[in-house]
C-alpha cells in the first residue's frame, strides 16, 4: 500500500477510537497522522525508537502501530475503556510497541536525548524520533531538552514539530506566542527544516537530510489540525472532543475522499 | 565518620568498575552530591545536565530505556520537588530501572535553610507506585544497599545525607532492600530511625541502658517496602513507639509506620521530626536539636 492510502486507514482508526471511546483527541492525532505514518511504514529502522510527546495524540500511535501489527486492529474499539490495552495516553507498559510513556506534555525530548545517550554509548547507528506539539514547547522542559541535545551533539534526535498552530484555549498567538519556532531552534544549536507535514516526499526527505546533520534535527512541519476531516480542520472545538454516530459516518466519508 | 553522600561518591566508583551499564546524571552539583568521584573515573558515563532537573530526570529515563543503569544526582529538593511530574510519569509509572540518588535531604543541610532542606521528599516518593524508597544511615549501609539497589531492577529513591555521622556498622554486615535492622531486644519502647536519626536513636538507647531502661532500636533504612513483621513484632513486644526522622511528621516514616500499625496493631505512636513546618538557617548540629530530633529528646519521650 502506498503511504497515502495506509494514512487513510490511519485516519479511519483515529476516528474509530475516538468514536468508540466516546473520548480522546482527533485534531491532533489527524495532524500527526502522516507524520507517524512516514515513520513507522516508510523510516524506521531496526533499533530506531519514536516518542510521541504529545500524548494526546494516542490514537494516532495506536492506529499506526496496530496498522503494523503490534496488536490486533480490534483493540483499536477498547482505546479508553477499562481493562484495555489502549490507555488514554501511551503507555509503555501497557501497549505492545509503544517505546516512552507521555502524556504530561513537555518530557519527550529529553527522554529522546537520553535514549539518544544509550545509542551513542553502545556505538548504534540508530535514530530515535520524537513528536511534539507546538502547544508543548511552551512547557520549560522543552527547552532543557533543547539545550541538552545541542550541548552533546545529539545528531541522532530526528524531532517533528506537529505545528497546527492551535492549542486548547485557542491559537499559539493567542495564548502564548511560539513563534519563531525555527529561529529558536536554530538559537539553541539545531538544524531546521520545514515542511509541510501532510506531504510524504517533504516528510521522507527531510529525514535524509536531518541523517546527514552532524546536529540535532528539529522537521518544523506545517499541519492542519483535525486534517482530512472537513468540519474538524482548523477547529479548535475538535482538539479534545469524540464525534457522536452522525458526525463519525460524515467524518469516516471526508477521509474517503481525500 | 562519614556522610552518606561520600559513601555515595565511593560506591559509585567501585560499582562502576563492576556494573559497565551504569551511567551517572547530576544537575551541577557533583562535586556537592560527590557523583564527580564517578566523573573522575568514567568520564565517559557521566552527563552533567546543567541546572536543569527536569531534563536530568528525563534524559535518565531515555538512558534506562536504552538498557543502560542510570543514577540521576541533585539535593534532594530538587530532585523531589522540582522534578516530581518527570519522575512520577516518566519514571514511576512506565517501571523504569532508574535510580534517584538525593544528597542534602532534610534539615541537616543546615546554612542554606528553608529552600534547600527537602522535609518532604520521603512523603512524595514513597506515594509513588513501583517506587522504591531508601534511607541509609551511615557508611557501610550506604555501600551495601547502593549494591543492591544495582541488582534490583525498577525505580529507586535513595535519601542522602550532608553531614559526616558517625559509624553504626562494619563493613561485612548485609543489608537486603526492604528488611530493616533490629538493634537490641528491649521491651520498654521501640525507636524507629532512619538515615541520620538512627545513630541518634541508638545514642538515646545506650542512655537508657545506663539507667535500666532497655528499649529497641530499629534501623528501617527502607521506607517502602517497609519492614511490617519487625514493626509489628516490636509493637507486641514493646510498650512504647516512637519515631524519629529528618523530615515533617506528615508522609514521613512516622507516617509509614502508622499505616502498617493502624492496619494490623493499632498502638499510639509518638512522631519526632519536623511538625509540618519549613526549615530554618543554622548549624546542622543546631538544627537536630531546635527541631528536637536528636537523643537527648528521643530519652525524654522514653521516660515520660
Amino acid at each position: 500500500m502506498e503511504l497515502k492510502e495506509i494514512a487513510k486507514e490511519v485516519r479511519k482508526d483515529i476516528l474509530l477510537e475516538v468514536y468508540e471511546a466516546n473520548s480522546g483527541h482527533p485534531g491532533g492525532s489527524l495532524s500527526c497522522a502522516d507524520i507517524l505514518t512516514a515513520i513507522y511504514f516508510e523510516l524506521l529502522n531496526d533499533g530506531d525508537k519514536v516518542i510521541l510527546s504529545k500524548g494526546h495524540a494516542s490514537p494516532a500511535l495506536y492506529a499506526v502501530l496496530a496498522e503494523k501489527g503490534y496488536f490486533p486492529k480490534e483493540d483499536l474499539k477498547s482505546f479508553r475503556k477499562l481493562g484495555s490495552n489502549l490507555q488514554g495516553h501511551p503507555s509503555s507498559k501497557s501497549t505492545n510497541g509503544v517505546d516512552a510513556t507521555s502524556g504530561s506534555l513537555g518530557q519527550g525530548l529529553s527522554v529522546a536525548n537520553g535514549i539518544a545517550l544509550s545509542f551513542k554509548l553502545d556505538k548504534k547507528e540508530n535514530y530515535v524520533y520524537v513528536i511534539l506539539g507546538d502547544g508543548e514547547i511552551q512547557e520549560g522542559q522543552v527547552w532543557e531538552a533543547a539545550m541538552s541535545s545541542s550541548h552533546y551533539k545529539l545528531d541522532n534526535v530526528i524531532a517533528f514539530l506537529d505545528h497546527n498552530n492551535l492549542q486548547i484555549d485557542g491559537t499559539n498567538d493567542e495564548v502564548m506566542t511560539v513563534n519563531p519556532v525555527d529561529k529558536k531552534f536554530e538559537a539553541f544549536g539545531w538544524n531546521v527544516i520545514e515542511i509541510d507535514g501532510h506531504d510524504f516526499d517533504e516528510i521522507i526527505s527531510a529525514v535524509q537530510k536531518a541523517k546527514t546533520q552532524d546536529k540535532p534535527t528539529m522537521i518544523l512541519a506545517n499541519t492542519i489540525k483535525g486534517k482530512g476531516v472537513s468540519f474538524m480542520e482548523n477547529k479548535v472545538s475538535w482538539h479534545g472532543k469524540a464525534p457522536n454516530y452522525e458526525e463519525y459516518e460524515e467524518a469516516i466519508k471526508c477521509i474517503e475522499n481525500m | 565518620m562519614k556522610a552518606t553522600r561520600d559513601s555515595y561518591g565511593e560506591a559509585l566508583v567501585k560499582l562502576g568498575e563492576k556494573y559497565k551499564d551504569i551511567v551517572v546524571l547530576d544537575a551541577d552539583l557533583a562535586s556537592a552530591t560527590k557523583t564527580v568521584e564517578f566523573k573522575k573515573a568514567y568520564p565517559e558515563r557521566f552527563f552533567d545536565m546543567g541546572i536543569a532537573e527536569q531534563d536530568m530526570i528525563g534524559t535518565a529515563a531515555g538512558l534506562s530505556i536504552g538498557g543502560k543503569i542510570p543514577f540521576a544526582s541533585t539535593f534532594a529538593v530538587f530532585a523531589t520537588g522540582r522534578a516530581y511530574d518527570q519522575i512520577r510519569t516518566s519514571i514511576a509509572y512506565p517501571n523504569l530501572n532508574v535510580k534517584i540518588a538525593a544528597t542534602h535531604a532534610g534539615i541537616t543541610v543546615g546554612e542554606d535553610g528553608a529552600t534547600h532542606q527537602a522535609l518532604e521528599d520521603i512523603s512524595l516518593m514513597r506515594s509513588l507506585p513501583n517506587m522504591t524508597v531508601i534511607s541509609p544511615a551511615d557508611d557501610a549501609e550506604t555501600q551495601c544497599l547502593l549494591e543492591e539497589v544495582v541488582k534490583y531492577k525498577g525505580p529507586v529513591y535513595i535519601r542522602l545525607c550532608r553531614p559526616a555521622t558517625e559509624d553504626i556498622y562494619t563493613n561485612d554486615f548485609k543489608f537486603e532492600i526492604g528488611k530493616g535492622i533490629q538493634h537490641g531486644n528491649g521491651t520498654d519502647a521501640t525507636i524507629i530511625a532512619t538515615g541520620i536519626t538512627v545513630v541518634e536513636a541508638l545514642k538515646a538507647k545506650e542512655e537508657l541502658s545506663r539507667e535500666n531502661i532497655n528499649v529497641r532500636v530499629l534501623d528501617i533504612h527502607t521506607i517502602k517496602p517497609i519492614d511490617k513483621d519487625l514493626i509489628i513484632k516490636a509493637a507486641k513486644e514493646t510498650q512504647k513507639i516512637i519515631t524519629v526522622e529528618d523530615h515533617n511528621v506528615i508522609g514521613g516514616l512516622g507516617t509509614a509506620v502508622a499505616d502498617v500499625l493502624s492496619e494490623e496493631y493499632p498502638k499510639k505512636i509518638i512522631k519526632l521530626g519536623i511538625n509540618d513546618e519549613f526549615g530554618k538557617s543554622g548549624n546542622w548540629k543546631e538544627l537536630m536539636d531546635y527541631y528536637k530530633i536528636t537523643s537527648k529528646y528521643i530519652v525524654e519521650e522514653v521516660k515520660k
